[in-house]
């Protein structure tokens, strides 16, 4: 199994979201530059990292959706290979409409950085299958733009096609629904604020984000057989 | 040539800057502020070959983000 990592100048979680994806999946993961325009052959698990892309420049995301990569990355989510955006990751994914809506300014303005609660909505798809439906988990959040907006009927549409993901127990930010993670219609894209690759070891305080992991490689390998 | 470019809000978008704004004009003292809107402008310093349709798609584009922003155009 091959997996690449975009990196971004200004991405900051791209280490630690390598070492999650290599560690858990045991893919063979790789760091791919913004400039490049195509990514590794037989590419099976594309993850976009957090950190401040380009920035954060004109809109969080807005530089790094427009880059040579980043056409690349939406060609193979057309394919049906996986692709999870964490944080800033969600906020380009947005940007490059794969995933609809748009990621704003916290309603309370300040940066939010602390572990949350998230609930499971949906444990179907191949990020979230390794959790239960409805259960809750904790996992941490560090951002300035993470009150998702989505016009109300766009909102419906999401929650009566099972697209929500992952839900915060408490507003951290504001977002519409309390949304925290969606997926995209064929759900092998899924944004989210919250960090799984940081809450995947003991050391971290708890392992609730190494099932996302654990769950995406049998996921796929179930794919592939 | 140059054009100013506007990227406002849309209605019913809420502006957590704008609002933080509002507060803090209150806290100086100014009376009567009703509502604040935060956007922002970009001045494009462009050839004159570039057109209004290009300027849109620019905004469209890039600019932008639909979603949530509209824009006005304003050229000399």
């Amino acid at each position: 199994m091959k997996a690449a990592v975009i990196q971004f100048p200004g991405s900051n979680c791209d280490r630690d979201m390598l070492v999650a994806v290599r560690d858990i999946t045991g893919a063979d993961t790789q760091l791919v530059w913004h400039r490049e325009t195509q990514l590794p052959s037989g590419t099976d698990l594309i993850a976009v990292p957090g950190g401040f892309s380009y920035g954060d420049y004109l809109r969080s995301g807005a530089m790094a959706a427009r880059s040579p990569v980043m056409q690349a990355v939406v060609a193979a989510a057309g394919r049906g290979v996986p692709v999870l955006g964490v944080c800033n990751g969600f906020q380009i994914l947005t940007e490059t409409g794969l995933l609809p809506g748009a990621l704003m300014r916290n309603s309370g303005i300040r940066f939010v950085c602390r572990s949350v609660g998230l609930r499971v909505e949906n444990s179907q798809s191949v990020f979230t299958r390794g959790y239960d439906q409805g259960e809750e988990i904790r996992i941490p959040v560090a951002h300035h733009d993470g009150n998702y907006f989505a016009d109300d009927a766009t909102l419906d549409r999401l929650e009566g096609e099972g697209r929500v993901a992952f839900r915060y127990t408490e507003n951290v930010n504001g977002s519409a629904r309390g949304i925290a993670g969606l997926l995209n219609d064929a759900g092998n894209v899924l944004g989210m604020m919250p960090h799984p690759e940081r809450m995947t070891d003991p050391v971290h305080g708890g392992t609730d984000g190494r099932r996302l992991f654990a769950g995406l490689v049998e996921g796929l390998i179930r794919q592939m057989a | 040539m140059k054009t100013r470019i506007f990227v406002t809000l849309k209605n019913g978008v809420l502006d957590p800057q704008g609002k933080a704004i509002h507060h803090a004009l209150e806290g100086l003292g100014f009376d009567g502020v009703h509502d604040v809107r935060a956007g922002r402008m970009i001045e494009i310093d462009h050839a004159d070959s570039v057109t209004r349709a290009d300027l849109e798609s620019m905004c469209s584009k890039l600019l932008a983000n639909m979603v949530i922003e509209n824009f006005e155009i304003e050229q000399n």
